[in-house]
């Protein structure tokens, strides 16, 4: 495509076959503790 | 749901549902911006009528942009359809364990700030130090709860957590005896004001602590301003070399610079860049928590600067990493090839269902901000969370929750954002803290930005 150039991204509707394994960090345990988002966080899961 | 903006000569389209990132030209943004209101007739119509004077427009080649967001639509890239809300609660309800504790080792401090959203250090309530039976039985109560979890968190908190220090290292040593047998692994983190680092703390800390926070505000008239000693007296002078001697003994483990920006310094990537001036690489810098009512309180005026504040930084971090001297900021942290799942996104932050804060008495309370607010003790950590009805009321506290957040394009990176923050603007666990969104879309768009940025950027030298 010549005017759209598509990043690589995870697909987040197949990530809900494997997600939810749920030993991710808790959200805020990290570095905020007043501000927390989700987005930053590192998945645990490396099947 | 699809979010558009231009950013640092970047268009970026971000496709909420599927977690798609497209980069494109003006004409392509305009044409997906037309594309869910307008038929292909009329949206060839206005953007000829737009861009028809450039030589590289033609009515074929906007008919051939047309197809190619017909394919990505096809192809679940863009316009993408909401599928997940159906499987909010079902997630909440599958994982009832408990992960992470944020033990208040000490409701007491030897700084007095005055923006501490924990009263310098007591939380409005008295002092105190957690004992060693205590700690015990918090790591005893989170492994007991934690099911088939196999990583438990558990961060040093206060008050200032080095004013009970050898109570900390026995907790550590007591988790590591037991860890194995449990077939659990504990990720330990210290946050600290700095003040009582000495050598020890620098040798345990180094060895057992997974990660730790130090607190410190940037530049020294910043951070005096308001991180002082009870004489009055700046701390700066007393823990940057503290800082300084953790952080290059640690060895490539995780730590982080935290600062609390204010009303005082809106101007506060100039404290980012001097942390990273002093040497350090790993920074976070947050909005003040406090009172409207308080004098260093961020102000609406704030807020476009703030913007622009963001911006500077990120556009800055691209500079300095392609001239190797790059630093991470907490919150431009993002992996869009392995970030976080479906059910991470829409699950909420964890408070009060699997993240607790526990006292130095042992009671339990959502998360370490409702700590001295009686209405939200849980329970304690002997008979466990008897306050169900709080319970469920965290336990419903997802990225669905809100009516506010439903036309909001970054509710899979906040998730629904911080519960504390709501309720201490809001009265209201599930309401909506206004300010800090902005500031939250604002973050996103820049880190967005950057990753965008350096993924074009290597596509340009990969074709080289």
């Amino acid at each position: 495509m010549k005017r759209i150039t598509t990043i690589e991204t995870r697909d987040l509707k197949k990530s809900m076959e494997k997600g939810g394994c749920g030993e991710c960090q808790t959200s805020c345990q990290s570095a905020c503790k007043t501000s927390c988002g989700v987005a930053n966080q590192e998945c645990e899961n490396k099947n | 749901m699809v979010h558009q903006y231009k950013l640092n000569g970047y268009n970026i389209v971000l496709d909420v549902y599927s977690g798609s990132v497209h980069c494109v030209d003006d004409v392509a943004y305009d044409i997906i911006q037309l594309f869910c209101t307008e038929e292909k007739p009329a949206i060839v119509e206005k953007i000829m009528e737009k861009y028809g004077d450039r030589d590289d427009v033609t009515k074929a080649e906007v008919e051939a942009v047309i197809e190619d967001v017909e394919a990505l639509k096809a192809a679940g890239k863009l316009f993408t359809g909401d599928v997940f809300e159906p499987k909010a609660m079902e997630l909440k309800e599958r994982h009832t364990e408990i992960k992470a504790l944020c033990l208040h080792v000490a409701h007491t401090c030897n700084l007095n700030c005055s923006y501490c959203f924990a009263s310098q250090g007591h939380f409005n309530g008295t002092d105190g130090l957690m004992s060693l039976e205590t700690g015990k039985r918090a790591i005893d109560f989170l492994i007991e709860n934690s099911g088939n979890r196999h990583n438990l968190e558990v961060d040093f908190f206060g008050g200032e957590p080095l004013m009970n220090w050898d109570v900390v290292k026995d907790i550590v040593r007591y988790a590591r005896s037991i860890e194995k047998a449990h077939d659990k692994n504990f990720r330990f983190t210290l946050t600290t004001n700095g003040v009582g680092i000495d050598d020890d703390v620098i040798d345990f800390a180094n060895r057992e602590m997974h990660n730790v926070v130090l607190s410190l505000d940037g530049r020294k008239e910043v951070h005096d301003r308001l991180r002082r000693f009870t004489d009055g007296s700046g701390s700066y002078d007393v823990i940057v070399p503290k800082f300084k001697k953790l952080v290059e003994s640690r060895g490539g483990k995780g730590y982080y610079m935290r600062g609390t920006y204010t009303h005082n310094n809106v101007d506060f990537t100039n404290d980012i860049f001097h942390m990273a001036d002093l040497g350090f690489t790993e920074l976070s810098m947050e909005p003040v928590v406090c009172s409207p009512d308080d004098p260093f309180a961020l102000t609406e005026e704030d807020l476009p600067k703030l913007f622009e504040q963001y911006e500077i930084l990120a556009k800055e971090m691209i500079k300095r990493k392609k001239e190797g001297r790059g630093f991470t900021f907490y919150h431009y942290m993002i992996d869009l090839t392995h970030g976080p799942c479906i059910y991470k996104r829409i699950s909420g932050c964890g408070s009060g269902t699997e993240y607790f804060a526990v006292t130095p008495w042992g009671d339990l309370y959502p998360c370490h901000q409702f700590v001295g607010d009686e209405s939200y003790r849980m329970g304690d950590i002997w008979q466990g969370v008897t306050n169900e009805e709080k319970r469920q009321e965290f336990k419903l506290c997802n990225v669905y929750a809100r009516e506010e957040c439903r036309d909001c394009w970054a509710r899979l990176y906040c998730s629904g954002g911080c519960a504390a923050n709501a309720y201490h603007a809001t009265g209201d666990i599930r309401g909506v803290y206004e300010y800090g969104c902005e500031l939250f879309k604002k973050r996103m768009e820049c880190a967005i930005m950057i990753q965008v940025a350096e993924s074009m950027e290597k596509a340009e030298e990969d074709a080289r």
